[in-house]
């Protein structure tokens, strides 16, 4: 066995334990108090920590496979992002023992996991911008940091589907609605992908991008291909349409069509879920929360963000800062990724400065919460994937 | 205390905080405008107008010219316009006739013209100097000190000197014909 | 405009909302914090008065509670996001990529992005974090720190600092922790304060009330992070001076000598050698990921060394330097001295350093001669065996065709051409020709079709050119202060509570009331440690969410 392996067995060991755990979680519902141990809660937890454990082997060992901290792609970030939102979901459990948290935590690491394996897995090595013990003390903060802000959108989430009016449809529970059903739209992605993966599809098309000569290799069968493109790989399906003009940069075309193909699949799947429930996902859920306490949630909520915040502004400001300062001869320099930083900062502090002064609690508070991981989740996907600056990943 | 006491140590509490209030304010103020008006200055080079031009001394590449070196502080008492070129530069190339043309009028009026080349192999200099028949001293800055002393951004950039040796104008970009004469008009010594 | 005095006999400030040393709500002034209706008191700045809430007679007085106000900071702080977001559609100016259809901006935002870029274009966001309203509003966010927490720092530390252990009883009653006892006996008192102190709470008691109290110094971490952000603003502010703030680049190619710019013509470098590393593609790791990629560079760095000029009578003179001292600089490898900071920021690979030709006669394919062009500084003439004789008509080191014929980009040599004239020893004038254009049609045309001689390329050394960047920065220490303020700041206002206890006689029994900014579950636990043995009953959380 090298290195290699028993990393890729260990993350796939964490990811089978946080998904037992998940349903131990979710026995602890039917507790009459969901802040004392129940047995359930305890094995869940025990299973959590198992499982982070495991994440951590995976990290160690690919750390010595590639020389390297694993936070230097999209595949390994986002499992970092996840592993740190496990981690931050044990210290609020620790300090509020609230195991309900840990019934929405764990499935939305798994999603992340999942949906980082579906980038590339292979290790690469460091391009010489990234060399410096700095890459992996920024990006581990900020991960870190992320985490556990992530962690006032669960409890913020799970106040929503606890507190709002599920007995008619209103603006409010359709916004609810549209958010879980962004939930399904990853797990349509992790799905199709999985499935392509499986039959080993593979299609080659070239295209011409400011007079060079490019290719793409899709791995689904084309719906949008690129634009002006043809097919290379003899026998290939032709693309439904072509990406339209302005869609730019490298495989735009072929980041179109993976995008089509996980709405597809995710509305697919939450159809499917909501025909079987016949009522929205959030009104069957909620029954569920009764006995969970909001004002409990709202505290997790405004906590997570007193705790992830520091740590946020610590890695992803002033860490980033001192690296730019030393790598590219500048702290800060407008790059997209250094603006989502601080639109996400900005986004933060207006967060504190609402409930504090302005008394912004319960469910604006819990609104805010879910907005702010919207932000955060769009630097970590459409600003490395589409916004492509100096923070490229793929 | 009386009511007479007390009223008057409100008033003054009162007109106390105004100045405090005042004097926050307008240093806030001036620092906004500051830096603003800092930032919002194109112009970052360290010479303007109404500054006393650098001197310098550099080797003169042009056989028409019987200068050897030129240094600048030599040139005091006549006006002097300073160019910066290079051979590759499109709208360098464009203004060169009109110096050319103007220059052996303005030379008996006392005013230099010195075009310093930023190229980097002499021999282009050489011929471009054939092309356009050039007499004017043209000095070649091999290593960019004069540039940098300068710094000078795109080019071509003209300064305008006059006889005392102080900065009249400043030019970025090529000169037209009429432009140029009034320049010329503007540093010749009385 | 009058002083409030309490029932406790305390004179408060006007604008009063709780009475600065028993808490009563002062009658009259609970809509400044929206007491009104609600059951549980407003605790936000201990309702102290805030000066800007009630002079509001003159100009500066307005401009003042303009800015005191959270809800304008939250604004500004709202407009700002949405201004940062809006310039990310795009790239901004400076990271239009290399390879686009054109890099100026006019051009390049509307045929890329079509009409959207060109509206970004126009709107100037392409340039939107150095304009003057981008500026203004960050520099408001500054003027809103400050006067915010002016306007809220003194009365809330005055009114920390005057409170008493006794409260009013209402005071008591409307907090979220709350709970009344008809019968404790002074021994249960005693334990319950030696079960706070135990616990590390700071315990005052007057005439029989107890006031405990933990992390109050955690109140002043906002205070204390804002005055890190405004260290970090007037830092920003002092950068914009050319004293504090050096920012240049420069280009050297391999063997040559130039000056640093930024220096005042004080130091010169010389590039030893550039150095381009990639990984190796056998290495077992890294081979998937190669062999999908391509070559991944692992290295780039230049070796250089560092000259100080002499004391030089004026600039430009003929030189006389001393080697200062020898660099390695690479990526994440910046090299200082003096002050200044060398970085290893770009590079140009290949350029050509000399040619050599060589002169053949066609006819019998003979060769004359060999010559070699130093490119960096040609000669006029080349004097070869036999009497033969090649002079360079014209040189384009970096060769293009232009409209109006052939012309050189820069002098950069990196796609030489020629214009040679070859005169032969037993004939008048000259054989023309043109050669180069090496990297893109590699000719040698000879425009008569009538030449004996033929001058071709042999061989050719390269070199490449290192692109570095010169910093000095003196305000970043200012930074890092501002920095380390703020961080010390939010951690001390983040991480710790303020979290106090109140216990206040009433007849025989007694009034608990508990109040923190966070973590009430944890000072409800606290309390629950407190009163455990006695018969004082644990509070009751009174906040209403559901």
């Amino acid at each position: 066995m090298d290195w290699f392996s028993i990393s890729s067995g260990a993350l796939y060991t964490a990811f089978i334990l946080y998904l037992i755990a998940t349903f131990f979680f979710g026995a602890t519902i039917k507790d009459k108090k969901t802040t004392h141990k129940g047995k359930s809660g305890t094995i869940g937890i025990a299973l959590t920590i198992a499982g982070l454990i495991a994440q951590l082997v995976y990290f160690i060992t690919r750390w010595i496979a590639s020389g390297h901290a694993p936070v230097s792609n999209m595949f390994e970030f986002v499992t970092s992002f996840g592993m740190g939102l496990v981690l931050a979901f044990l210290i609020l459990y620790f300090i509020y023992r609230i195991t309900v948290l840990g019934l929405f935590a764990l499935p939305i690491a798994m999603i992340l996991i999942a949906y980082a394996s579906m980038f590339p897995t292979e290790i690469a090595p460091l391009v010489p911008s990234l060399k410096s013990h700095w890459l992996y003390i920024h990006v581990t903060t900020v991960s870190l940091g992320n985490a556990i802000l992530a962690v006032s959108f669960v409890s913020g989430l799970i106040f929503l589907i606890r507190q709002i009016d599920q007995t008619v449809k209103n603006k409010k529970n359709i916004w609810l609605e549209l958010i879980i059903y962004s939930l399904f739209l990853f797990i349509g992605f992790i799905v199709i992908s999985s499935v392509f993966n499986a039959t080993n599809y593979e299609a080659v098309y070239g295209y011409q991008y400011n007079d060079k000569s490019y290719q793409s290799t899709y791995h689904m069968p084309p719906i949008a291909g690129p634009h002006n493109g043809e097919i290379l790989t003899p026998g290939a399906m032709k693309p439904l349409f072509e990406a339209p003009s302005w869609m730019h940069g490298k495989d735009a075309g072929q980041k179109l069509n993976t995008i089509i193909w996980s709405i597809m699949a995710g509305t697919l799947i939450y159809g499917i879920v909501r025909l079987v429930l016949r009522k929205r996902v959030g009104a069957a859920i909620q029954p569920y929360l009764n006995k969970t306490n909001p004002d409990m949630l709202d505290e997790v909520t405004y906590r997570a963000v007193t705790i992830g915040f520091p740590v946020f502004t610590l890695g992803g400001l002033i860490f980033a800062a001192i690296w730019a300062q030393i790598a590219w001869d500048r702290f800060w320099g407008w790059d997209p990724k250094e603006v989502w930083a601080l639109i996400t900062w900005f986004f933060y502090a207006a967060f504190l400065h609402l409930r504090l002064s302005r008394g912004w609690h319960g469910e604006k508070s819990a609104w805010l919460a879910v907005g702010g991981f919207a932000i955060i989740m769009f630097n970590i996907i459409v600003v490395n994937l589409v916004l492509a600056g100096l923070h490229s990943y793929a | 205390m009386s009511l007479e006491d007390r009223k008057a140590s409100k008033h003054k509490k009162k007109k106390q905080r105004l100045v405090f209030r005042a004097i926050i304010l307008s240093v806030l103020l001036g620092a906004i405008v500051y830096a603003l008006v800092d930032n919002l200055q194109k112009d970052k080079s360290i010479y303007k107008v109404g500054d006393e031009a650098p001197d310098f001394e550099l080797l003169q590449v042009n056989d028409n010219n019987e200068m050897e070196k030129v240094r600048l502080s030599e040139l005091r008492g006549k006006g002097v316009m300073l160019n910066f070129w290079a051979t590759y530069c499109d709208p360098c190339e464009a203004e060169m006739p009109y110096m050319q043309s103007l220059y052996p009028e303005y030379k008996e009026k006392g005013v230099e013209i010195v075009a310093v080349s930023l190229d980097g192999a002499e021999l282009r200099i050489n011929r471009f100097i054939e092309k356009y028949g050039l007499t004017f001293p043209i000095p070649h800055d091999k290593k960019d000190t004069v540039r940098e002393l300068y710094k000078v951004g795109p080019i071509p950039s003209t300064f305008f000197i006059n006889p005392e040796g102080v900065i009249v104008d400043k030019v970025e970009g090529a000169l037209t014909l009429e432009s140029l004469e009034g320049h010329l008009e503007e540093i010749t010594p009385q | 405009m009058k002083h409030i005095k309490c029932e406790c006999g305390h004179v408060n400030p006007e604008g009063t909302v709780l009475c600065e040393a028993c808490g009563k709500p002062i009658e009259g002034n609970q809509h400044i914090d929206g007491n009104d209706r609600k059951k549980l008191l407003n605790m936000r700045y201990e309702g102290s008065a805030r000066r800007s809430q009630t002079y509001n007679k003159s100009i500066i007085d307005k401009i003042w509670s303009f800015f005191s106000s959270v809800k304008v900071g939250v604004w500004l702080i709202v407009i700002a996001l949405v201004a940062s977001a809006i310039g990310t559609i795009y790239p901004q100016k400076m990271y239009i990529p290399a390879d686009a259809i054109s890099r100026d901006p006019s051009i390049f935002y509307e045929e890329t992005y079509g009409l959207t870029g060109k509206i970004f274009y126009q709107l100037g966001f392409h340039v939107l974090y150095s304009s003057w309203w981008y500026m203004l509003l960050i520099a408001l966010i500054g003027v809103s720190l400050v006067i915010c927490s002016l306007d809220r720092f003194v009365p809330l530390y005055k009114a920390l600092k005057r409170q008493k252990a006794k409260r009013h009883p209402s005071f008591l009653e409307r907090q979220r922790l709350f709970s009344q006892t008809d019968h404790v006996t002074d021994g249960e008192k005693e334990q319950v304060i030696q079960a706070l102190k135990k616990q590390k709470y700071k315990v005052r008691h007057e005439e029989g009330h107890i006031l405990a109290e933990k992390g109050r110094f955690s109140r002043w971490g906002p205070y204390v992070n804002h005055i890190g952000l405004i260290i970090i603003l007037l830092a920003a502010l002092l950068r914009t001076s050319s004293f504090m703030y050096i920012d240049e680049y420069v280009w050297v190619r391999e063997g040559e000598q130039t000056v640093i710019d930024g220096t005042d013509s004080q130091f010169y470098i010389e590039n030893k050698e550039f150095i381009l590393e990639t990984y190796d593609e056998n290495d077992e790791r890294f081979a998937e990921a190669i062999k999908k990629q391509g070559a991944i560079p692992s290295n780039f760095q230049t070796n250089v060394i560092i000259y100080k000029a002499k004391e030089q009578e004026v600039p430009g003179q003929e030189l006389e330097l001393e080697v200062y001292d020898e660099a390695e600089i690479y990526m994440n490898h910046p090299y200082k001295f003096e002050g200044y900071t060398l970085y290893q920021a770009g590079y140009q690979l290949n350029e050509f350093t000399t040619m050599t030709f060589a002169v053949t006669d066609i006819n019998n394919n003979e060769q004359i001669d060999q010559f070699m062009i130093d490119l960096t500084n040609p000669q006029e003439t080349y004097e070869l065996n036999d009497g033969f004789r090649v002079m360079i008509s014209e040189y384009y080191p970096e060769y293009y065709m232009s409209d109006n014929g052939p012309d050189s980009r820069t002098d950069n040599t990196k796609n030489p051409a020629f214009v040679f004239a070859v005169s032969t020893p037993d004939s008048e004038g000259a054989e023309v020709s043109f050669v180069g254009d090496y990297m893109n049609t590699p000719t040698n045309f000879d425009a008569t079709g009538e030449n004996d001689y033929r001058v071709e390329l042999i061989d050719a050394e390269m070199h490449n050119v290192s692109g570095l960047t010169v910093r000095r920065d003196y305000t970043l220490p200012l930074f890092g202060l501002g920095a380390a303020i703020f961080m010390i700041g939010v951690m001390q206002g983040m991480y710790w509570q303020h979290r106090r206890i109140w216990v206040n006689v009433k007849g025989d029994g007694v009034l608990l009331a508990g109040h923190t900014n966070k973590n009430w579950f944890g000072l409800k636990k606290d309390i629950e440690k407190v009163i455990s043995d006695t018969s004082i009953n644990q509070v009751i959380d009174q906040q209403e969410l559901d």
